[in-house]
Order: C-alpha cells, then sequence, then structure tokens
C-alpha cells in the first residue's frame, strides 16, 4: 500500500540494502538526519530523486527509498541540472563531497549555482579523499600529510562559503555530523527554499582525518570557536560572553563586558555583503584572536529559477506562434513543386 | 546582337572569395534559385576556421560550390565550370579544381596589388595579366566599381556599398544561366524589410549585374540548365544539421515525449543546436551546458526523469563525453548522441570535414561498452536516419551514436519532405506501478525478450529504485561484485546492441548487380560520390555494385552475405581505412582502402579511377 506523505516515518525512507560506510562516519549522521526530514517535509517519496557523483557521500542515493542516481565523478550536479529542467516537479537533492565538487566537479558546482535550479546540494566535507584510501582535497589545510603529500599539501585550500557566495549561490548554510538538531533545522530551510541550496555538512572521516574538526565539535573547544547565526540575533559565542561586531567594514571580536549585545552584528541572511563577510571568517582557531566559524544559513535570497524561466519561455513561444505543428516544421518556410 | 543560347546537362559553380565577401549566402541564394527551378542540386560550402582570416589571403578564403542540373545528381560535383574569384587569393586558393575550359569570373580589383601581395602572387604579377590562365575562358569585370557606381545615389557608406558586390556577381550569373530574380529579390525583402536603404541597394546591385550581362556586347552566350526530372512532389530545400535538429522534433513527438537538447557550442555541430533554439512552441528544451561533459550529463539526466535526452558534439566533445556515454550505457536508457564529425586529431581542423570517428563512436570508452551506431548518407537522410535513430535509443533503452559530418550537415539539397502522418510511432517501455511489480518488489533491471528493461520514472509510485555506474546484478540493479554476474551483464549489454540487428532492414545493393567483381561498399557521406562514380561506370558496362552501410553497430545481418557474393570490395572512407579494418578483422574479407584525409569529400573521378585501377588489377 502507498502511504501518505503525511504518514512517513524515518523508516519509509530507508532501503533495504546494507550501509557499508566505516563504523562510526560521520555520513551515518546525516543520513539519518535526511530520513528523518524528509519524513516531516510531506513530499512523495516516488517525488523524490537523490542524485551524487563519486566518493564515499555518493552512496547516500542506495539508502534512501526514492528515485536515485549514483553517477560518475564530479557530475552529480550536472546531471541534476537535466533533470531538473526536464521535470520540475521533483524534489532533487545532490549528495557530494570535497573531491566530487570542488575538485573534479567544480566546474558543474558553479553553474548550477548560478543558474538556481531548484535543487539542494549537500556537501560532505571531511576534507580528504576517503574513497581513494587518503590523498588531501581541495578543502585539506596546506601543509596537511597524507599519502600524496608526504611532505605536506602545497595546494591553498578553497573556502566553499566565499567560493559559492562568488559563484551566485541563493542559499549558503553550513552545519556539521556531530550536532544533528542544528542539521535537521538546515535540511528542512534548504529543502524549502526555492533555488540551489547550499550546504557545507562538516563532516568527520575518522579513518583518514580523525578530528579534523574537532576544534568546532568536541564540547571543550565548540563554544570558543563556533557561532550559531539566526536571523534577527546579535552574534553572540562563547556562552554569551563574546560577540562580533562590525567596526566601520571590519568585523570585530569584542567581549560583552565591553560591549552590549545591541552594539553587536545582527545577523540578516538577506544581506549579501554581510553574508560575503561572512563566509570569509574563515580563520585557523590556532591563531590568535581567530573569528569564530559561522554554523546556520549564512546568505539566502529570492532569484528566478532557471527551470522555471525555461519553461516560460516555451509557454511564450506556444502563445505567440502556436503550439507547433509538425507538417509546418518539416515543410519550413519555402517550398516548390515539381 | 543576338545572344545564343547553349544547353548544358549539369554546371558547377564555385563562389570564392573573402570570408566577409558573402560568398556563403551567394551561393545559397543561387542554389534556392535553381532548385525551385526543378534542377537537382547539391552544395558544399568550404570556408576557414577563422571567423574573420586575415583579409585577401589564401587562408582566409571562403568557397560555396554548388552542382546544378537537369538530371538527378549525388553531389556538389568534382571538377568546376566556372569558379567566381572576388579576389587574387580566392583564384589561387581554387585554381586546381577548375575545369580545363573552365571560366573564370574575376574581380578585377580584387587583384590590384595589395591583393596579389597577400595572395603571394610572385612579385605581385597578376595572374590575369600573364600567360597562366591561358587554358581558360577569363572574364574580367571590376565588379567593385561597378557595384559603387549602380549604387551611387543609394545614400549608403563606401563600406556599405561595398557589401552589396555579391549581389552583383549573383545577378551576373543568373544573366549567363537564364534565372528569374523574383526569388532573391523575396529573400532580400525579407532580409532587410527593416533597413530600406540597404534592401534597395541590394535589389539595385543584383538588377545591375544582370543588366550588365544583358547589354554589354563582350558576352554573347547564354547556358541553360534545364529542369531535372525529380519525382514529383512538393520541395523544399534543406542542410543536413537542419534535417538532423527537425528530425529530432519529429521523433520526440512521436514517442510522446519531451525533447531535452544538452548541448555546448562547436564547429560544425552548433547549427543543430541554433534550429532547435528557434522551436520551442514544440517543446523543446534546449540547454547550452558549460562544458561537453555537463551537456551529456544534464541530457542523462532528463532521460531518467522521462524526457527524450539528446547530446551532440563533434570528435573532440565526444571524446570528453565518453565516460557519461559509458554510465548511460549501464543505465540502459535511451540517449541520442550526435557526432558530427570534422577533421582531428585533437583540434584538428574544425570546418573541414572527415569520417575519422568511426573507431571512436563504435569503441572509444572504458571497459565493454559497445553502443549502437548509425550514420545518414546525405543532406535530407540525416531526417530519417536521426528519427530512426530515435527509435532504436527509445524501444531498445540504449544509448544510440548518430555520425554525421561536415560534408552533410553544411552541404544542402533539394528535399521531397515526407508528411508527419508517414512516420510511424516510436513506442517507449514504460513502466507500470501496479503491472510492474513482483514478488520480489520492483525489478528495475527485469528484462523482456529483446532484453529491454522498463522504464520507470520518478512519479510513478511504488518503482523507486537506484541506478548508478557500478556494475548491477542482473534483474534487482542492486551494486554488485559478483564476478559470474559481472561477465554475464556484460554479455548481455553486448546482445543488447546485437540484437538490433533483428529489428533494422538488411543490407540492399544501391545499385548493379547483386554479385560480381567488385562492390564498392561505403558509409555515411561519400554515398554521393559513390553513386555517380558507379552509374557511370554502370552505363559503360563495367562490372561493379554499390551498398552503402547505414548501421554501423551493429552491422545488419546479411553484411557478410552480401560481402561474399563479391570477389573483391573497395571502400572509399575520408579516414585512415577504419571502415576497412572493421570489416576485414569481422569478415577476413581483404576489403580494399581508398582512403583519403585531405579535410575534403571524396571525388567521385577519385573514387571512378580507383574502381577501373581496382578492376584492372584483376
Amino acid at each position: 500500500m502507498t502511504k501518505n506523505p503525511e504518514d512517513y516515518t524515518s523508516k519509509d525512507l530507508a532501503t533495504d540494502q546494507d550501509v557499508r560506510w566505516c563504523p562510526g562516519c560521520g555520513d551515518y549522521s546525516i543520513l539519518k538526519q535526511m530520513q528523518g526530514t524528509l519524513a516531516e517535509a510531506g513530499v512523495a517519496v516516488e517525488d523524490t530523486v537523490f542524485v551524487s557523483g563519486i566518493g564515499c557521500s555518493s552512496r547516500f542515493p542506495y539508502y534512501m527509498n526514492t528515485y536515485g542516481i549514483h553517477s560518475i565523478h564530479g557530475r552529480a550536479t550536472a546531471m541534476a541540472s537535466g533533470l531538473k529542467a526536464a521535470r520540475q516537479d521533483l524534489s532533487v537533492w545532490v549528495i557530494t563531497g570535497d573531491g566530487d565538487s570542488l575538485s573534479i566537479g567544480g566546474n558543474h558546482l558553479i553553474h548550477l549555482l548560478r543558474r538556481n535550479f531548484d535543487v539542494n546540494v549537500v556537501l560532505f566535507n571531511n576534507e580528504i579523499y576517503g574513497l581513494t584510501k587518503g590523498q588531501y582535497s581541495p578543502t585539506s589545510p596546506k601543509g596537511q600529510v597524507t599519502k600524496s603529500t608526504p611532505m605536506g599539501s602545497l595546494d591553498h585550500p578553497f573556502n566553499p562559503g566565499a567560493l559559492v557566495m562568488g559563484a551566485g549561490s541563493t542559499f549558503v548554510a553550513r552545519s556539521m555530523d556531530r550536532d544533528p538538531k542544528h542539521m535537521r533545522e538546515i535540511l528542512k530551510a534548504a529543502s524549502d527554499h526555492k533555488g540551489t541550496s547550499f550546504i557545507e555538512v562538516y563532516q568527520n572521516c575518522h579513518v583518514f582525518n580523525d578530528g579534523a574538526f574537532g576544534v568546532y565539535t568536541d564540547k571543550d573547544s565548540k563554544a570558543m570557536t563556533t557561532i550559531f547565526l539566526k536571523d534577527g540575533e546579535p552574534l553572540v559565542f562563547a556562552g554569551e560572553e563574546k560577540g562580533i561586531r562590525l567596526n566601520g567594514m571590519k568585523p570585530e571580536l569584542v567581549s560583552l563586558s565591553d560591549y552590549s549585545k545591541e552594539d553587536l552584528w545582527i545577523h540578516d541572511s538577506s544581506d549579501r555583503y554581510k553574508a560575503l563577510m561572512l563566509t570569509e571568517f574563515f580563520d585557523d582557531q590556532s591563531k590568535e584572536d581567530a573569528l569564530p566559524r559561522p554554523f546556520g544559513i549564512i546568505y539566502q535570497e529570492d532569484r528566478f529559477r532557471y527551470e522555471e524561466a525555461m519553461q516560460d519561455q516555451i509557454d511564450k513561444a506556444v502563445e505567440v506562434k502556436g503550439e507547433g505543428d509538425l507538417d509546418a516544421l518539416i515543410r519550413g518556410g519555402h517550398t516548390w513543386s515539381v | 546582337m543576338t545572344k545564343t543560347t547553349e544547353k548544358k546537362r549539369d554546371v558547377v559553380i564555385l563562389f570564392a572569395g573573402d570570408s566577409g565577401d558573402g560568398m556563403q549566402l551567394t551561393g545559397s541564394l543561387f542554389s534556392n534559385t535553381s532548385a525551385e527551378y526543378g534542377n537537382d542540386i547539391s552544395t558544399f560550402p568550404n570556408f576557414p576556421a577563422e571567423i574573420r582570416a586575415p583579409q585577401g589571403t589564401v587562408a582566409g578564403v571562403s568557397g560555396f560550390k554548388l552542382q546544378f542540373a537537369s538530371v538527378d545528381i549525388f553531389t556538389a560535383g568534382d571538377e568546376v565550370d566556372v569558379l567566381v574569384s572576388m579576389n587574387a587569393a580566392a583564384l589561387k586558393a581554387n585554381l586546381s579544381q577548375l575545369k580545363r575550359g573552365g571560366t573564370i569570373i574575376a574581380n578585377t580589383s580584387g587583384f590590384d596589388k595589395k591583393n596579389l601581395r597577400l595572395a603571394k602572387y610572385g612579385d605581385a604579377e597578376s595572374p590575369l595579366l600573364d600567360d597562366s590562365l591561358e587554358e581558360y575562358r577569363v572574364i574580367e569585370i571590376d565588379i567593385s566599381k561597378m557595384t559603387k557606381e549602380a549604387l551611387v545615389d543609394s545614400g549608403l557608406g563606401a563600406k556599405e556599398i561595398e557589401r552589396c558586390k555579391n549581389m552583383f556577381v549573383l545577378g551576373f550569373l543568373y544573366w549567363m544561366y537564364n534565372r528569374k530574380l523574383e526569388n532573391t529579390e523575396v529573400f532580400i525583402k525579407n532580409k532587410f524589410a527593416k533597413k530600406q536603404q540597404i534592401m534597395d541597394a541590394n535589389i539595385k546591385a543584383l538588377k545591375a549585374g544582370y543588366y550588365f550581362g544583358d547589354t554589354n556586347e563582350t558576352f554573347t552566350s547564354r547556358y541553360e540548365v534545364e529542369s531535372a526530372s525529380l519525382p514529383e512532389g512538393e520541395y523544399r530545400s534543406i542542410m543536413g544539421n537542419q534535417a538532423t535538429a527537425l528530425g529530432l522534433i519529429v521523433a520526440a513527438k512521436k514517442a510522446g515525449l519531451d525533447l531535452f537538447y544538452g548541448s555546448y557550442p562547436i564547429t560544425p555541430a552548433s547549427d543543430i543546436l541554433h534550429e532547435l533554439a528557434r522551436h520551442k512552441n514544440y517543446g523543446v528544451k534546449t540547454f547550452q551546458a558549460e562544458d561537453e561533459i555537463a551537456a551529456v550529463c544534464a541530457s542523462i539526466g532528463a532521460s531518467f526523469g522521462g524526457a527524450f535526452g539528446v547530446t551532440a558534439s563533434s570528435g573532440p566533445g565526444i571524446a570528453l563525453k565518453a565516460e557519461a556515454i559509458g554510465l548511460a550505457i549501464m543505465f540502459e536508457l535511451p540517449l541520442l548522441v550526435i557526432n558530427v564529425q570534422r577533421g582531428g586529431p585533437s583540434t584538428g581542423l574544425p570546418t573541414k570535414t572527415e569520417q575519422s570517428d568511426l573507431m571512436q563512436a563504435i569503441y572509444g570508452r572504458n571497459g565493454e561498452a559497445p553502443m549502437v551506431v548509425i550514420a545518414p548518407h546525405s543532406p535530407s537522410d540525416c531526417f530519417d536516419t536521426i528519427i530512426e535513430a530515435a527509435r532504436i535509443s527509445i524501444e531498445h533503452m540504449v544509448p544510440v551514436m548518430f555520425l554525421s559530418d561536415g560534408y552533410i550537415a553544411n552541404g544542402s539539397e533539394p528535399w521531397k519532405f515526407p508528411s508527419a502522418d508517414d512516420i510511424a510511432a516510436i513506442k517507449p517501455k514504460w513502466a507500470d506501478s501496479e503491472k510492474s511489480m513482483t514478488d520480489r518488489g520492483y525489478l528495475p533491471y527485469k528484462r523482456d525478450e529483446k532484453l529491454v528493461r522498463e522504464w520507470a520514472i520518478p512519479g510513478m509510485k511504488e518503482l523507486q529504485h537506484r541506478i548508478g555506474g557500478l556494475e548491477k546484478d542482473d534483474e534487482t540493479g542492486n551494486v554488485s561484485y559478483d564476478p559470474e554476474n559481472h561477465e554475464k551483464m556484460v554479455k548481455i549489454r553486448q546482445q543488447k546492441v546485437d540484437i538490433v540487428a533483428d529489428f533494422v532492414p538488411e543490407m540492399e545493393i544501391e545499385q548493379g548487380e547483386d554479385s560480381g567483381k567488385l562492390l564498392v561498399l561505403g558509409w555515411g557521406s561519400t554515398y554521393g560520390a559513390i553513386m555517380t562514380a558507379v552509374r557511370e561506370l554502370i552505363a559503360e558496362g563495367k562490372p561493379v555494385s554499390h551498398a552503402h552501410i547505414r548501421y554501423l553497430n551493429p552491422f545488419p545481418k546479411n553484411l557478410g552475405d552480401v560481402l561474399d557474393r563479391f570477389d573483391k570490395v573497395l571502400i572509399p572512407e575520408i579516414n585512415d581505412r577504419q571502415l576497412v579494418h572493421i570489416i576485414n578483422s569481422k569478415f577476413l574479407k581483404g576489403a580494399l582502402p581508398l582512403s583519403k584525409i585531405q579535410g575534403m569529400p571524396i571525388t567521385s573521378k577519385e573514387i571512378r579511377e580507383k574502381i577501373l585501377e581496382t578492376l584492372n588489377e584483376s
């Protein structure tokens, strides 16, 4: 019997396939929150498609009881673009990793974002190539020692938030595998957003890059290194002891013993300039006076979706020229008789 | 004074000038007028890769060759009867094609010192002044000056007037070949409907050229090419890429599918995208992707969603798409890949024709990744062949490669077009939420007797499934690393392609006896040249036949039998013996090559000579 989407539980989103990630992988948490989110989203499983590329995270579609495409390395975003262009009615999710979407698939990611197809992209960032067993990725910090960089990586890492803002993303958010509640909120907001949603999830690969985000996820450091954004609220962290204020054009770390909350930067996810600045909160946390890493919805705007505009042009053409007639097409403009 | 009219069976004209001289347009207009008059026509545009190559140089010469005839013809002709040379470089680049005794129409102002130097004539010596053109008939006209004089009152600037000189030449040739101006006048009026001055000037230049022939006493003879006895019916002129685009729209409608066309600009395939983009009122979705890979992937995504996904490119772009095509082979979804071949390898010769992607089409992917390959043989044949390619792809749930080439893509011919009702429906094999369900749940890779799986698309209840590029378990489609399952699936994917041969027509002999001494076996755009050469030789009593392969993978079932009925097989190709290798490895036939790899079509003369040589050897 087909269930109504309103009656779904997480189980209705799961498949009979054994989940094959390494025990303890951060991906399990994301899968669980995704299944929970979609159980509540009210969208039928048959109207939902998960599209992935290649990498550990890209096994994700096999574990979702929706339609799914496990495509080729880096191309999930391109495949999702075509799918969404052909089928506006579907809810489409792209599951990708830092290598898949920022290295081999970098081009397709930025073009998906600027076209603003109504697709949700979840980037599992673990700053390492896991499936190929431990090479540095485009988000690995410079100097990282891996199998392919025994003397340390020479690549300056991408700042994914800044990259996607530059590409014209209309929804930019960050979350982490160790904070399921927050992740659930963000997945829900992404699902509701009309246009491409980009969510970067800090995800721990405990086999090849254990603790890469420990400074943000561990209980004893989290309060000092993270800031959770909420629209209309001031940027406070460290148990409300610290905050960020805008000093002219610059963000400034201040103590709430010197300033009041009213003096602080009030988060406004519709403010593009502030969002650009927030994505630049990308300091190494070992640095003195490092700005905390923002989590939550950094930026959101409503902009036309490619697939809708494409359909509008078709409707307009039909309105002006009339529904296409095959014989008229074949005859063309000019004919003669023999 | 009296002017005489001489009858001709066929005439080949080559309009040649700078890339900015409007030779392509001039040639097309002459073709349209002749087609409408009732001649059979065939055209061959030949232009440089640079949009505006250095003016006046040989590299910058753009040419448009056309043959029109009172009999049916299959090519734009080998040797040229009339060479229109708008400048010295145009003459230099094309003189070798001119028939002995042929006519040169030379624009004398294009032969000044500067032009001669740019065309690299030694010491800037004009070929019009020495005796190097003795064996030809040279008509010298200062076309630039005549045009200028005719348009002195037009109110246009010198540059705009200069641009009308192609109409003067066209007018003159209309006089020479007894053609009416109306068709071209209508064209000019439509094209410049909003630019009255330019419209008037072009028409005036056209008429000035015509009257110049009529009144000038130097020209005493005109020619007449009577209408051909083409089959009765209604005709239009069609180019290969245009026919391909129209065929795609028709095929999608006949299958009840939305057409999704993902493509990245590349010569010489882009015109298909341009043509499709004009027909949005047929529900066509065109998507200019960020690169070749995105173009094919978006099309695969669209097919997964239940649209008819099509992508197109030329050789270098097809190389980029190869991995994704392999994925579509694993997916077993409809996908049509169009390759308008050009000279390779790498960037090669973008605007020149070649058939050198045959091996790439049949073998060019990682792993065992067979796909159906099918090739049109003429501009209008693109229409039928692309519909056939679509039918196979949709009904058999397999990716299909359509191998056109630059010669076919840009060439044009009269087309006795069909009625839409005469084109058979294409039937997708849709899954059904209830009927497709088994006691083991939904099995996305369950097959029928043709090995075709059902097409279950998002939105169909209960049929959710996941497909991917990892090897899949037979029937369930789940990921499988089982060794025997892998071998089984590899064989199934091969059989799926092989089985297509049961659903396509058998090989027929185009002309000549069903058996005998020599079979000329062609594929793709060599059709016209082979037809012409073999027809002539059969008329001369030579034992030669012609067969042409449309289905390159799988081959028609009877191809081996057909080959066995001939002592020798000759395969003309615009590549280095690619089909020869495939035929010889498959049938151990010892087929002989006729290779030409110059970015130019093989001529019927070259084929004729090779046939005679081969017959004499035995």
